[in-house]
């Protein structure tokens, strides 16, 4: 898989693809704002279907049960703030949305640290934690905008609730060739079996960055775009942990409550190996610019290389 | 839909008042005093007012009625069971293991309840979400919420109505049943919530205040009054004595969710008209 120059935001994806979907007759879509529909960009659904386009201001618990009780009537609802201000309504997504099922897709832009320059109150780092343990909530973060466009689009057919997170920063397009998304499949970029990158969003281009430099040391690393963290690819992940021995979890959010430690679950009852974990430490963001605020965090191809060398060498031990 | 008009509701709330107690008695947990207050608002409501049809409780022409304070289950499963939605039967097995009568609220836990509650202060924007919905779809059905008073310190419950009122949403109805109490206090010693008809008005709602919540026809006449709103949504605000019915339990905090001793129990239902 290689990069190209092409660069576009996750969050780029969701307007277009709401419309796309209505206009296609396939989904009855209904989308609820709470005055940020120009940044995670759902505005634009509003310009092309005013009515089914409700905004409740600067209100996000009430946006979240409003949007429950639009569900209840079979409109598949989407509703769209900052990651960080739909931490807001936990609650909200809790029992309006999580506990009856309801079919709510919550998609947050402006996910992690990659706000950058807003700094830390802007930088969510637990979102992931949050919408994984609401229990029957399916948890997705693009990797590119052609998966988050994939992504929408399944989870708008799919019933239930889901939370998506897209980003602010222009990546490089990974899937030129058209998104191979599915719901709770990893997606294996590339191959190898002397360590496995593991990976999310914009981690995953740096994974893929961090492999060819230790394929110029001799390590061969499989890359895995774990897209769907609920549910999770667990077979993916034993298959890697058998075939490759070693494992790496790179993320943009907390340590201890991210994908990284539901990876390790996951494998403590299957197929124990080392692992290593590129994440965020028990500590909030800064202002400066969305690589730099990554640098800060070690959340670079470089913090990548250095947790495989780091495992292939307890693998070895 | 069910033919009210022969409904005898004065029976009716006679019936639900016991219902109440014995559920709480038998879980020995529970809700009484907010069930007590609210248990004339809701039985005109589904008495003379709700358009519904116990036997097609997903009938889409339905009009809604949502619990917000999702701990009064014992008056809304009395409720379901005196208007033909669940058997009477059914109520010994409040709060039960393997139950459909949870604890709180739960949507479609039996057909009927129309959604999830317990966390309270969601109710009005849950129903404000089907109104717009239902709006959307043209179609006519009326959605009532009941809130406690207490529950109107939430943020939340404010977020809800200014939305409404900003979407110019009618067939919106707020029902408050003003007690006086909340969990641990006097509603005026926790945080004072009135006057909630200046409020609701400032935030754009039609209000109709200081009814007799425990008078039938002056519920009736409320309701009445606030299904006919058009233009804005209605809120009803209801006077009520918490506790309702049994003399030691009337206005008094202790019986917000504390279920009664057998001694309580044996004389509230002396107290309770079959
Ligand atoms: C969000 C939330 N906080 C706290 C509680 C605990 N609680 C249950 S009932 C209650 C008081 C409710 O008072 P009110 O709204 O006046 O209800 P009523 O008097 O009609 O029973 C509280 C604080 C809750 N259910 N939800
Ligand atoms: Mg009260």
């Amino acid at each position: 898989m290689t990069t190209v120059q092409a660069t576009a935001a996750t969050r780029d994806a969701l307007g277009p693809t709401l419309v796309r979907l209505q206009q296609s007759g396939a989904v009855d879509l209904v989308v609820v704002d709470a005055d940020l529909g120009k940044s995670t960009t759902s505005r634009k659904f509003k310009d092309a279907y005013p009515e089914r386009f409700f905004t409740v201001g600067v209100a996000e618990q009430n946006m979240v049960s409003v949007a429950g009780g639009l569900a209840t009537l079979g409109y598949t609802v989407f509703a769209s703030t900052f990651a960080v201000f739909i931490e807001h309504a936990f609650d909200q997504l809790r029992m309006s949305v999580a506990q009856p099922r309801l079919n709510v897709k919550i998609v947050a832009s402006h996910g992690g640290v990659s706000t950058g320059e807003d700094g830390a109150s802007a930088q969510s780092i637990e979102d992931i934690a949050l919408f994984s343990s609401l229990a029957t909530f399916k948890v997705g973060v693009p990797a590119d905008v052609v998966e988050a466009e994939a992504m929408i689009e399944a989870a708008a057919k799919d019933p239930g609730p889901w939370y998506i997170r897209t980003g602010r920063p222009k990546l490089p397009v990974l899937y030129t060739d058209g998104s191979r998304y599915e719901i709770g499949k990893a997606g294996r970029l590339r191959e190898g079996n002397d360590v496995t990158l593991v990976a999310y969003g914009l981690m995953v281009e740096r994974a893929l960055r961090a492999a060819d430099v230790l394929a110029a040391e001799g390590i061969q690393a499989r890359v895995l775009n774990i897209a769907t963290i609920r549910p999770l690819d667990t077979a993916a992940l034993e298959a890697a942990a058998r075939e490759t021995g070693a494992i790496v979890v790179a993320e943009e959010h907390l340590s201890h409550t991210g994908l990284g430690a539901m990876a390790a679950q996951a494998l403590a009852t299957r197929h124990p190996v080392p692992m290593e974990f590129v994440a965020i430490p028990d500590r909030y963001g800064e202002s400066g610019t969305w690589d730099q605020v990554l640098e800060i965090m070690g959340l670079t191809p470089q913090g990548v290389v250095e947790a495989a060398r780091r495992v292939v060498a307890r693998k070895r031990a | 839909m069910v033919t009210t008009e022969q409904t005898d509701l004065q029976s009716v709330t006679r019936r639900i008042r016991r219902h109440i107690v014995n559920q709480v008695y038998a879980a020995k947990s529970g809700h009484i005093g907010g069930s007590m207050s609210s248990t004339e608002i809701l039985s005109v409501l589904y008495g003379r007012i709700l358009r519904h049809d116990p036997k097609r409780p997903d009938w889409a022409e339905r009009d809604r009625f949502i619990m917000s304070k999702g701990h009064c289950t014992p008056l809304q499963y009395a409720i379901l069971a005196e208007f033909g939605y669940i058997p009477v039967d059914e109520l010994s097995t409040f709060r039960q293991k393997g139950s459909r009568l949870q604890g709180h609220s739960v949507l479609g836990k039996p057909a009927g309840v129309e959604n999830s509650a317990g966390s309270l202060g969601m109710g009005l924007s849950f129903g404000l979400g089907i109104r717009l919905g239902l709006r959307l779809r043209g179609q006519d059905p009326h959605v009532y919420v009941l809130m406690g008073d207490g529950e109107q310190q939430e943020g939340q419950v404010w977020e809800a109505a200014m939305a409404a009122a900003h979407h110019g949403v009618d067939r919106l109805v707020a029902l408050i049943d003003r007690n006086g109490i909340q969990n641990d206090d006097f509603t005026k010693n926790t945080m004072e919530s009135t006057p909630l008809d200046e409020k609701y008005r400032a935030f754009g709602w039609e209000v109709r205040t200081d009814v007799d919540g425990h008078d039938l026809a002056a519920v009736e006449a409320a309701l009445t009054w606030a299904r006919d709103v058009r233009g804005k949504p209605a809120c009803v605000i209801f006077d009520t004595v918490k506790g309702k019915g049994v003399s030691f339990m009337e206005n008094n905090p202790n019986f917000h969710g504390a279920p009664p001793t057998d001694d309580e129990y044996a004389r509230a239902m002396q107290e309770l008209p079959a």
